[in-house]
């Protein structure tokens, strides 16, 4: 397929992709052992990796680290940003290397688009105003690193910041159904 | 558990990723002035302790047809989010999933499912499939879309941070 800038990605990619979730290998030549996996040589699979990255089509390839582990914080946080000051207040949240994501969201309120077991969409907070708009994670060697980065953040910005920590972790991984994806595959 | 000064070093070196060299230990090592095998060896600790969840491939959804993006969020009775957040976190299309504090009077969810799909439309189905396993468990729901990514860095240290000492 194509991708939306005309990133072509192929059906070695689309298996690269599938067996570079995890578990790439701690072993002197990984590259290797998992290019003999594919059928393909090491040169061919850096190579491959090294575009796949360069366009973009990977954000990262190497560890993920969990500094929950180690004491490290990420907080989930929203605020509600008048239109008019979304641009400026974007660039005083993101200028905060502790954000490590942030992302506009916005509610699609559609009545009834979940009928069954009386389980409404929306109308808790249809006329919340304005809506929480702005969603970032602040990344922090601790939680009070973490805190401290949201309480300048509320002072810098004079706008509220809702803290949504995480009570308990049920799923965080996407391994997305890449069947389809590459060109021609069936 | 506390980082270690190998683990920060480690972290630090591989801030922007592994090195895309036939031996990448061997030159991560180097740079941190260790062998291939005490990095291989301190890494497979890392794992083993969950401080590396995994090591491999990072997508950009966006540039592989996943383009919508939508957080969904319920309002689960609290006796029955933990065992229904379980069963929603197996679910197709959800990547992350977590039981978070209400926020009332405004924002009366408590679990959060985030959903991928190639349309707003596969994201609602999916949402759909969620509405029915919750039931009556389920008060109310919302789903927030992604219109822009603003940012996306993904963890930094900081060298100077002192609580990492």
């Amino acid at each position: 397929m194509h991708s939306d800038d005309g990133t072509r990605i192929d059906r070695i990619d689309q298996r690269l992709l599938e067996r570079l979730h995890g578990g790439f290998p701690l072993v002197d030549r990984p590259f290797a052992a998992v290019g003999e996996e594919l059928g393909c040589s090491e040169d061919e699979v850096i190579e491959r990796l090294s575009s796949l990255l360069a366009h973009g089509v990977l954000t990262r390839f190497g560890p993920l680290f969990q500094i929950e582990r180690a004491g490290g914080s990420f907080v989930l946080a929203a605020m509600a940003v008048p239109e008019e000051r979304f641009d400026a207040v974007a660039r005083a949240v993101n200028a905060w290397p502790e954000v490590a994501h942030n992302y506009r969201r916005e509610s699609r309120d559609r009545a009834g688009a979940c009928a069954p077991q009386g389980c409404r969409r929306g109308g808790a907070v249809a006329e919340r105003e304005p809506e929480l708009n702005m969603w970032l994670v602040v990344a922090a060697v601790s939680a009070e690193a973490a805190e401290q980065v949201l309480r300048r953040i509320e002072a810098d910005t004079g706008l509220g910041v809702w803290r949504f920590p995480k009570e308990r972790e049920f799923k965080v991984e996407l391994k997305l159904p890449l069947a389809g994806v590459a060109d021609g595959a069936v | 558990m506390a980082l270690s000064e190998l683990d920060r070093r480690l972290v630090a070196a591989l801030q922007s990723g592994l090195p895309l060299v036939p031996r990448p230990y061997e030159a991560l090592g180097a740079s941190l002035g260790i062998s291939a095998d005490a990095v291989r060896e301190h890494m497979a600790r890392m794992l083993e302790s969950g401080l590396i969840r995994r090591i491999g491939a990072v997508p950009n959804h966006y540039k592989l047809g996943f383009t919508a993006n939508g957080m969904s969020v319920w309002d689960v009775a609290d006796d029955a989010v933990d065992e229904l957040g379980a069963r929603v976190a197996a679910l197709p299309g959800v990547s992350h999933c977590y039981r978070r504090p209400r926020r009332l009077p405004g924002w009366p969810y408590n679990l959060f499912a985030m959903l991928h799909g190639r349309s707003r439309d596969d994201v609602q189905r999916q949402a759909d499939r969620i509405a029915t396993l919750l039931g009556s468990a389920c008060r109310c729901h919302d789903i927030l879309y992604s219109t822009a990514i603003l940012k996306k860095t993904g963890l930094r240290l900081r060298d100077d941070s002192p609580a990492l000492d």
